[in-house]
């Protein structure tokens, strides 16, 4: 008996040291183990959302699908591990995962205070309430007094507490460890309000008993560019992670899709000869082959290909692009020059 | 008395018994039972029909929801909402939508689980319940097989089958092999030291070595199984491993702090109850918030745990200081004069406690380990705060697809949680039951 | 572990003289210096680890967070509290008191249902005695977090919404933002009743002393009990009237989104209340069942050998016997209803986890310091509850002459 429990528990030590070893060099890490492992939300339709069978897909699941190509060449050498918002931090610190990318906000003090570093912003989205359209109220600056359900754990929550403080209006917060309680409280009529990114909004809608009968009020409240976010201290992986989404970005403005990729690398061009790697030596910089983007753009198309696949407007989200559009178009989506 | 006072008054004493009288029938039959248990007085009466108008009031909407109401198929939630919902009920329809959990009974036994791989979880699920019958069930033979089919065959063999093996444990032989030279080394010097026979020791060392080596042979061992990430684990498969895992974690565990706390070594007996009585006063919540946020800053810098492994770390943890504490109740229920025989048979205290104390205490705490696992299985759903989909929260998250989304949706499947922790608990409660009945018999003191 | 190795190398056969380290006393100090090194260097490595951990990530830590400000809404509150100026300290003691505002109100309810329950799994009536059972077999059969939900969500969906909410009149509101109740205005002079209330306790306590003392040496009794009530409920009143009745009511109004004014009791704090303590009395009720079970018959024949009625054999005999059973368990059932008060966490409850260990931990990300002042919070109010549960079972216990 003595034997076997000391057996057990050895056996049981033994395990604890088959986690991934993660060092200074994350992409050495990568290839040695053959996939990236990417942290992603638990659930969010259009963002990162797992289908019946287990199929993550979403904005912030392609760009991570991307950076596998960029890498292997593969968008499905991937991983992905569902985080909380309480969580999503300490994975990330810890090496668990290797990229976060889950409608994470930019401010200052996550860059700066956390040892992390943002590698871009893959969603320009803002704070935005949600009502019910029974309660004929047309501005957020008439919900004084309402009671609004939201997350812990996210820049929302001190968002409207800014926003009611400035309008001086009084209100009630009742903040949820989950999203998917959010939903349900406010479903069950516990709260006026549900607030959250707008994006955020529209892929909860779609959970509600009866979506038709909610509506999103125009006001946004605040900056939320999401984005993907890496450990500080690894230059090379945050280069990475930076450069897979702006080739998306400046290949949809150079007129590159999935599926012309080909032609275009044959082209005369010479910023998509650049970008796609048949001139130049720029894959070799950050440690990937050259034509890094060619496959980034074959697994997962450009950015506007992504948008429109997992939140635009033919999706069940129907977001607009909006300040997501490309610079040329009037948006905020500008990709610095490969060159 | 009366009959006594009049014999002393007037000289007469009855000779013989009167013949035995009828039992008044008021006491028997149904409708005495009735009288008797029912309405026997005033007050009872009023308790009674309190009673019955509670079950009126509570029951038949219970049950019309559960069976009456209820719908059985269908194919999305058309069958589960009412007309003013766009569905085909009549409004004012409230019933469970049954529908709707047998869509996602797979998912809410496996998880995510990859379904060509679900055979793996069924071997899985038939060796340990297999095994764990042959285990509780007293009159079944090879018990002792059975306790070592169970505490290693089955742990290696579940933990491959459901992680799909090939683990990567090379850079573990190299420490292992250190540590056995040291080993062998410590318990030589020991031996030597104490005046004894090394042989016996360092035979039992070299076989516990060997037995690792062999053991990390076979985990590294690729079977050619499909590897399946933890993240894809869910419903009753997590609720069923947290469990388990937690449970047989902390029973070595906590047969060491129990034996630590009644030792008469200062130190030992200090740790122990330091140890045992932090888990015990703080919540499982906070413990398992400890585990999956603060536990991976303790870690030397490049290890880190897969999620559900730091879940598991935390339960068992906490709950080996309850086991401890169920462990000591039975140490302490043992007469001294076992521990003192065993003395004077001149064992030492390993083997007073191997052969003497240990298999009795064990045996009387049996009911108390499985009330522990009680306590666990339900202590389990907790995990679902950290965003780990056991049961109950695959049944929450499935509340977040659209094709079922109604109104009852979410009551259905928290009513049908309901209905299976009971089962599993109640059914377990019963074991114990039984068990502490069965026990009782030898240790009448 | 370290326990069966160390006996695997000592379990040496008996040798004939006795060497160094078969003297047990050394072999134990031996033993007991190993184990010291192993927790003290697995401690410093852990706190090694850490700091170096936190200073690659380049985390923020030390306590300072305490005192900058917190700038989130918290739901409820039982002291002044302002997402304008109050700090992460403050948000602490905003979650312990609403922590131990259920805890507390939890325990009275659950000892409360849990002594009817198990009182009534004895009765002699059939059905009363069956309806306790399938309450104690069904509620501590499903786990707390499950009942949690079915309760706060159940409580929703029943309750209406505020503009077709119950309107009580002057007894308040209720609807599903909660229950709206009028809020007592002390006028001039309040503070008055507090101390003739105290009064009034310290009055009937000495009583109850000096009728206790006076039966023991002359066998006559006094009818403290009711005096003590009697000076408990006259005396504030007394004053309460002499002052000039300084009281008004601030009765909740229908608002636009929902009521305003009075006090508010939040559907979170209802759910946690309803489920935390018909859970624990299930428990309860079965501690108390086995407590008076515990009691032999002969007391009760013996009670009535003496003439005691009814009553005052359950008073005078029964209870204080099975107390002494009953009080152990009934501590630990009390820590665990308290502990049990963290799932709060799950149904937005603004406890102590909730808040504290939830959304201050995700403002800030100091994962160590909160995490830890939570656990030890929590592990304070387990020890006092404990040392004042076993001073109180002191009193009680049985002293054996």
């Amino acid at each position: 008996m003595k034997k076997l429990m000391l057996t057990s528990a050895l056996g049981a030590a033994a395990l604890v040291v088959t986690g991934a070893a993660a060092s200074a060099a994350t992409l050495d890490d990568v290839k040695a183990k053959g996939f990236v492992q990417c942290g992603v939300s638990q659930g969010l339709p259009g963002f990162s959302n797992p289908d019946a069978d287990g199929n993550w897909s979403g904005l912030d699941v392609d760009l991570c699908r991307g950076i596998a190509a960029a890498i292997f060449g593969d968008g499905d050498a991937v991983k992905f591990t569902p985080l909380s918002a309480k969580e999503r931090f300490t994975a990330l610190q810890s090496g668990e995962i290797d990229v976060l990318s889950r409608n994470t906000t930019w401010t200052m003090s996550r860059d700066t205070q956390l040892g992390l570093n943002f590698a871009g912003v893959n969603y320009y989205d803002g704070q935005g309430f949600m009502i019910r359209t029974s309660m004929e109220i047309n501005s957020a600056l008439e919900l004084s007094g309402a009671s609004i359900c939201t997350n812990t754990g996210t820049t929302t929550e001190l968002n409207v507490a800014d926003y009611f403080r400035a309008n001086n209006m009084d209100y009630e917060l009742v903040a949820f460890e989950k999203a998917d309680e959010v939903v349900a409280a406010y479903d069950a009529g516990r709260c006026d309000v549900y607030t959250t990114d707008a994006s955020g909004l529209y892929a909860q809608r779609l959970k509600l008993t009866d979506p038709g009968e909610h509506k999103v009020l125009p006001e946004i409240i605040s900056k939320e560019p999401l984005g993907p976010v890496v450990r500080q201290g690894d230059d090379q992986w945050f280069n990475i992670v930076k450069w897979v989404h702006i080739a998306t970005v400046n290949a949809e403005e150079l007129g590159i899709t999935m599926d012309n990729v080909d032609e275009m690398m044959a082209g005369d061009n010479p910023s998509v000869k650049r970008l796609l790697g048949s001139e130049g030596e720029f894959g070799a910089a950050i440690g990937l082959d050259n034509d890094w983007a060619a496959k980034v753009i074959k697994a997962v198309g450009n950015y506007g290909e992504i948008f429109d696949r997992n939140v635009g407007p033919d999706t069940p989200l129907g977001i607009a692009r909006g300040v997501n559009a490309l610079w040329t178009k009037g948006g905020l989506m500008y990709g610095p020059p490969i060159r | 008395m009366a009959e006594i006072h009049s014999a002393a008054d007037i000289a007469y004493v009855r000779r013989e018994m009167l013949p035995e009288q009828e039992a008044p029938g008021s006491s028997r039959g149904v409708v005495a039972w009735f009288r008797e248990s029912l309405f026997s007085s005033i007050p009872y009466t009023i308790l009674t029909l309190f009673c019955l108008y509670l079950l009126w009031v509570i029951v038949p909407p219970i049950l019309s929801f559960l069976i009456g109401s209820a719908v059985w198929t269908g194919t999305d939630r058309a069958v589960c909402a009412t007309e003013a919902q766009g569905g085909i009920q009549p409004n004012g329809w409230f019933g469970a939508c049954w529908a709707y959990v047998g869509d996602y009974a797979n998912q809410f036994i496996y998880g995510r689980y990859p379904n060509v791989e679900q055979w793996r979880v069924n071997i899985v699920g038939v060796l340990f319940f297999g095994g764990l019958a042959g285990l509780l069930i007293p009159s079944v033979p090879y018990k002792r097989e059975n306790i070592i089919f169970l505490s290693i065959v089955f742990p290696i063999a579940a933990l491959i089958l459901l992680t799909g093996g090939d683990i990567a444990v090379d850079g573990l032989y190299i420490p292992l092999a250190v540590l056995a030279v040291l080993a062998l080394v410590v318990t030589y010097a020991f031996a030597k030291l104490s005046d004894s026979d090394p042989l016996p020791g360092l035979k039992n060392v070299a076989a516990l070595f060997i037995g690792l080596f062999v053991l990390l042979f076979i985990l590294g061992f690729d079977f050619g199984l499909m590897h399946v990430e933890t993240e894809m684990w869910g419903g009753l498969l997590v609720t069923l491993v947290i469990a388990v895992t937690g449970i047989a974690a902390s029973l070595p565990v906590g047969i060491a702090l129990a034996l630590g706390r009644r030792s008469a070594l200062p130190i030992v007996r200090f740790f122990s109850i330091v140890f045992i009585e932090f888990w015990r006063g703080v919540p499982l919540i906070t413990v398992l918030f400890m585990s999956s946020v603060m536990l991976p800053l303790f870690l030397p810098e490049g290890v880190s745990f897969d999620k559900l492994l730091r879940a598991l770390i935390g339960v068992a943890l906490f709950s080996s200081a309850y086991m401890a504490e169920v462990v000591r109740g039975g140490l302490q229920a043992l007469p001294k004069g076992q521990y003192e025989g065993a003395m004077a048979l001149g064992l030492n205290w390993g083997q007073m406690m191997r052969m003497i104390i240990l298999p009795q205490a064990l045996k009387l705490v049996i009911p108390g380990i499985v009330n522990t696992f009680i306590g666990l299985f339900k202590d389990t759903t907790l995990v679902l705060i950290i965003g780990l989909f056991d049961f109950l929260g695959q049944i929450q998250s499935s509340y977040s697809d659209p094709t079922w989304a109604s109104p009852v949706q979410a009551m259905t499947g928290y009513a049908f949680a309901a209905i299976m922790y009971w089962v599993f608990c109640f059914s377990m409660s019963r074991y114990s039951m039984f068990m502490e009945r069965k026990l009782d018999t030898g240790h009448k003191r | 572990m370290a326990v069966t190795d160390a006996t695997g190398n000592g379990s040496g056969e008996s040798a004939p003289k006795v060497a160094l380290l078969n003297n047990p006393e050394i072999r134990g100090w031996v033993f007991q210096i190993i184990l010291a090194i192993l927790v003290v260097y697995l401690a410093y490595t852990g706190w090694a680890n850490m700091n170096a951990n936190l200073r690659a990530a380049g985390i923020a830590s030390g306590w300072g967070f305490l005192g900058t400000n917190a700038g989130f809404a918290i739901s409820q509150s039982l002291i002044e509290y302002s997402q304008a100026s109050s700090t992460y300290g403050r948000v602490y003691i905003v979650g312990l008191l609403n922590t131990l505002a259920v805890a507390f109100v939890g325990i009275i309810f659950a000892t409360i249902i849990g002594f009817i329950v198990g009182v009534a799994r004895l009765s002699k009536n059939w059905l009363v005695s069956r309806l306790a059972t399938v309450y104690v077999e069904t509620l501590r059969n499903i786990p707390l977090l499950l009942q949690i939900f079915i309760w706060y969500f159940g409580v929703l969906r029943l309750l209406p919404q505020p503009r077709q909410g119950f309107d009580f009149g002057p007894l308040g509101l209720l609807n599903n933002r909660g229950y709206f109740a009028p809020k007592p205005v002390w006028g001039e002079g309040g503070i008055f009743i507090v101390y003739a209330f105290i009064a009034a306790c310290v009055i009937a306590w000495g009583v109850g002393r000096w009728a206790h003392k006076r039966q023991m040496a002359t066998g006559q009794i006094f009818p403290s009990f009711l005096f003590g009530l009697g000076v408990i409920v006259l005396l504030p009143l007394a004053t309460f009237l002499a002052l000039g009745a300084p009281l008004t009511w601030d009765i909740p109004e229908m608002g636009g989104f929902r009521p305003s004014g009075g006090m508010t009791i939040i559907p979170e704090y209802i759910a946690m209340l309803v489920a935390l303590s018909t859970y624990t009395a299930s428990f309860i009720a079965e501690i108390v069942r086995a407590g008076i079970l515990a009691v032999n018959r002969g007391q009760t024949e013996a009670a009535s050998a003496l003439g005691l009625r009814n009553g005052p054999t359950l008073r005078l005999v029964i209870i204080p016997q099975a107390l002494r059973i009953i009080i152990p368990p009934l501590t630990s059932q009390y820590l665990n209803l308290t502990k049990n008060s963290s799932l709060a966490v799950a149904i937005a409850y603004p406890e102590l986890t909730s808040v504290f260990a939830g959304t201050a931990l995700n403002q800030t990300g100091q994962a160590v310091e909160i995490i830890s002042l939570t656990m030890l919070t929590y592990l304070t109010i387990s020890l006092v509850t404990s040392l004042f549960m076993n001073w109180y079972n002191n009193r009680v216990a049985l002293v054996e002459r």
